[in-house]
């Protein structure tokens, strides 16, 4: 059988698909990739070690080009992704502490599963709810909108006023506005716990807390939660790395569809209107915490049949949340909202 | 053979650094050739895709 970098055909086939998959994904919200293809791989039969190291490793990749996509947009806040990454690695050494107490008593395994699926679904009621709101505001206030339009309507109301606090020493963000240094390290320091502590990337928390908290605009979040991204999932990389566990022929078919999709899911994110996807991002989180509660609830009850329809319920979600991103792009073309092409240059 | 064969027998570190330094390698011939093809084709997708 021809076998490409250690696969068959057919798996390479479906590495470079799903990668494609992902890469949109990635490119788009700037989470996603650990949270993919880590249960991915397990499910295909792969060890923890290589399914995590290999996810890690992909993540790493996939972050480079995507990072280099809104870098050219204008999208990555270099200094505030530096500060985060510090605060990041401070908390998830005090996550990983967290975990270690808790195993002493005992509770680890079910305080860890029930805050990760809580999260999810806090997450993801969060986007749903704030996409709804801001698809009726755009209904009944578009004349209003036009007229007190800035730039600072891109940033959340929550996120307003926390910046309202001017608590010293100050940091001016990339978009032009300042953020607390307190504001920045207890994010970064928050989520690092929430990563240690759940051991997962953090994409899904890292953007979100960018967005929310210190308030910059949606693709400027993206585009520093991916630098967050490249960093940790270069940390984690060479973690694995050492202990020899990173299958390359993985990563490389991975990369190969993911480079394209994260490609076409970075250029989205400056013509489709969030809106419009903001909703099935929120909703897809809401799945992803039933599909995460299933999988928990397939380990307790030993029912294997559990964490394959929760496989199938996060694969089924993410693919129909590809495939808006890439209809809505399709149709912004359409409706001449620009040329991603241009956008970029 | 999936390529991390190639790295076996050094120490820890060096295999790790060497995996990195190839997927960042791989990572940035991508960007760069899924660049080319797209400034290449990408006016005449759009094109299609506004009629």
């Amino acid at each position: 059988m021809v076998e490409l970098l250690g696969l068959t055909a057919g798996l390479f086939a479906l590495f470079v698909s799903f990668g494609f998959m992902v890469g949109v994904f990635f490119g788009f919200f700037g989470m996603g990739g650990a949270f993919l293809v880590t249960p991915a791989l397990l499910i295909l039969g792969y060890p923890a070690p290589v399914a995590i190291g290999s996810t890690m490793t992909f993540v790493f990749g996939t972050a480079i080009i995507a990072t280099l996509k809104h870098h050219d947009a204008g999208q990555v806040d270099y200094r505030l992704g530096a500060l985060m990454f510090v605060g990041i690695t401070l908390g998830i050494e005090l996550g990983s502490r967290l975990v270690f107490g808790l195993e002493v008593l005992g509770i680890a395994n079910l305080v860890v599963s029930v805050a990760y699926v809580l999260l999810l679904a806090a997450i993801g009621l969060l986007f749903t709810k704030n996409a709804l709101e801001a698809d009726s505001d755009e209904k009944t206030e578009s004349a209003e909108a036009t007229e007190n339009a800035d730039s600072d309507d891109d940033v959340p109301a929550i996120a307003r006023r926390i910046k309202s606090y001017n608590i010293p020493p100050m940091m001016r963000l990339a978009d032009g506005s300042t953020a607390s240094l307190w504001t920045i390290s207890g994010v970064g320091g928050g989520v690092g716990v929430v990563s240690g502590f759940l051991g997962v990337g953090g994409g899904f928390v890292r953007m979100p807390a960018i967005y929310y908290v210190i308030g910059t605009p949606l693709a400027v979040a993206v585009g520093t939660s991916l630098l967050g991204g490249l960093l940790s999932g270069g940390v984690g990389a060479f973690t694995y790395g050492r202990a020899g566990v990173i299958d390359l022929g993985i990563v490389t078919a991975l990369l190969i569809g993911s480079a394209l999709g994260a490609r076409i899911g970075s250029s989205a994110t400056a013509y489709v209107n969030e809106a419009d996807v903001t909703i099935y991002f929120g909703l897809m989180l809401l799945l992803a915490s039933v599909a995460v509660g299933l999988s928990e609830l397939a380990d307790w009850l030993a029912r294997p049949i559990l964490d394959q329809l929760s496989f199938v319920l996060l694969i089924g979600s993410s693919l129909l949340v590809c495939s808006m991103i890439l209809y809505h792009g399709a149709l912004a073309v359409r409706r001449g909202a620009g040329d991603p092409t241009e956008a970029d240059k | 053979m999936s390529g991390t064969e190639l790295f076996a027998g050094g120490p820890p570190a060096v295999h790790a650094i060497a995996l990195i330094t190839v997927v960042f390698v791989e990572a940035i011939v991508l960007y760069v050739g899924y660049g080319v093809i797209e400034d290449a084709i990408a006016p005449a997708v759009f094109g299609r895709l506004r009629q």
